[in-house]
């Protein structure tokens, strides 16, 4: 079964530090290299470095290539400017959420797109069917790969000056040439590194280097939950819309784009089900798939290292989706009581300053 | 701290992973080394009752990791004693002291010709070799 997956340019590394693999949209991926909890504790405490090279990248040019995307993507790219990027939605003609991702301008006619691994080729001929006349769209993945760095020492580790969230620019580490992208999945400060495939391991060792610690997808899981970031094809997928998954704020309802129009109406009705963050009241951790009880489901579920408690996103009844509501989760055939809270579950300094 | 890789002597194995250590007629359980590992970090121990009924190869109770959720299976039939509260308390006990401080349960057999079927030290180390 392992034969069918695919490798990043780290596999190598990951191996010889002892990490635990794990297949992970079609790619084999380090879970954890120690622990979850320890590597989840170095990001909220000083800094970890994440293989995130499985993630897709598509580069968008042409004189026509905004226009393209204006109409596709969710958000408004003419809130951004070369050098920024933004948090968007790939919609489908029902408001559904074909993925979540980042789009950074790189120039006036250029744009990079880094989104889900597992929803790449979907993406990416989603993409290319659309395309116009003027814009050329094409799968840059396996040229690159990316590691994010993240925590509240994780520019000072690496050399790099700080920098306001969603910008970019080319710079240097250790003398490797990588697109610091001041972006991230933890809440935490610090960036993602977009290097050429082949300077890959170099980039990495020095980041180790640098007393980073390398963290597994276990980890990255818990610090996003914790931020209340949704995970595409757990808390919103296809068939979700962005009004009910909290999301509204990427959309641009004003302008037009695939499912605006669904969006509206979602919008103007009020959704019927809301995606609520919430924390247990009572020893248990909630999983994806769990039913709420009110009526609803779990859509992601862990034990929160931070606050040592189990934590979860899940849609429940609009009417309940207020923080201080009670609802109760089916904890394998257990009712186990817990709280909506306000997003996210966990603040961290970036988080409340409105960083990434 | 995560113990090393150990099965001792002295200890009788379920495939399921649990070891057995029998006192007389009652007997102390808990899970391998290997059975922890595969879970990693522990978070949470579901124990059962004390005076609850269990039976050899049925679930009992569980033990929760931050990524994974196992039942702990039963190596021998008996009624529980005793719990190890250090273990439901500080649930971390069980990945660093898995034959000791992080044991689970305690019980009083009520079949002890199910010893017989347990695994020798010798061969639980060589069926986890195989897995």
């Amino acid at each position: 079964m392992l034969g069918d997956l695919r490798r990043t340019p780290l596999y190598d590394s990951h191996v010889a530090l002892g990490a635990r693999i794990v297949p992970f949209a079609g790619w084999e991926m380090p879970v954890q290299y120690v622990g979850v909890i320890p590597e989840h504790r170095a990001v909220r405490a000083d800094a970890g470095a994440f293989d995130v090279s499985h993630m897709g990248e598509f580069e968008v040019e042409g004189p026509r290539a905004k226009e393209l995307l204006q109409s596709l993507l969710s958000n408004d790219l003419d809130r951004i400017a070369p050098g920024q990027a933004q948090y968007t939605l790939l919609t489908n003609e029902q408001g559904g959420i074909v993925d979540d991702l980042i789009v950074y301008q790189l120039e006036e006619h250029r744009f990079l797109l880094v989104v889900n691994a597992g929803n790449r080729a979907a993406d990416f001929a989603w993409i290319k069917e659309r395309e116009i006349r003027g814009s050329d769209v094409r799968d840059v993945s396996d040229d690159f790969a990316l590691i994010a760095v993240q925590g509240p020492r994780a520019n000072e580790r690496l050399g790099l000056p700080a920098a306001p969230a969603f910008t970019h620019a080319v710079g240097k580490v250790d003398g490797i040439e990588v697109l610091v992208c001041r972006t991230g999945y933890t809440g935490e400060d610090g960036c993602e590194l977009l290097v050429l495939a082949a300077d890959a391991p170099r980039l990495w060792d020095a980041i180790l280097g640098r007393g980073v610690v390398p963290c597994g997808l276990g980890a990255r899981d818990t610090l996003r939950l914790e931020l209340c970031y949704p995970l595409h094809g757990n808390d919103i997928s296809a068939e979700t819309d962005a009004i009910s998954a909290g999301l509204g704020w990427t959309c641009a309802l004003d302008k037009e784009f695939t499912g605006v129009a669904a969006l509206r109406a979602v919008k103007a009705a009020g959704p019927a089900r809301r995606l609520a963050a919430f924390v247990m009241e009572e020893k248990a951790i909630p999983r994806h798939g769990m039913a709420i009880l009110e009526g609803g489901e779990v859509t992601s579920g862990t034990h929160s290292p931070s606050l040592e408690v189990g934590v979860g996103l899940g849609y429940v009844p609009a009417a309940l989706a207020a923080p201080g509501s009670h609802i109760t989760v089916d904890v394998r055939g257990r009712q186990a009581r817990a709280r909506v809270v306000k997003k996210p579950i966990y603040s961290t300094k970036e988080s409340t300053d409105g960083g990434s | 701290m995560a113990a090393a890789e150990s099965y001792p002597d002295g200890l009788l194995y379920h495939p399921e992973h649990d070891w057995a250590l029998i006192e007389g007629d009652e007997a102390v359980l808990g899970i391998t080394w290997f059975a922890q590992d595969a879970l990693g970090e522990i978070v949470h121990y579901e124990a059962p009752d004390v005076g609850a009924a269990i039976g050899m190869g049925e679930a009992y109770g569980e033990v929760e990791s931050v990524k994974a959720v196992s039942d702990l299976i039963s190596p021998l039939s008996g009624v529980v004693l005793e719990v190890n509260e250090k273990a439901t308390g500080e649930p971390e006990t069980i990945n660093e002291e898995p034959y000791g401080a992080g044991w689970l349960i305690r019980v009083r057999l009520t079949d002890p010709t199910e010893i017989a079927r347990l695994l020798s030290p010798e061969t639980y180390r060589a069926h986890v070799a195989a897995e």
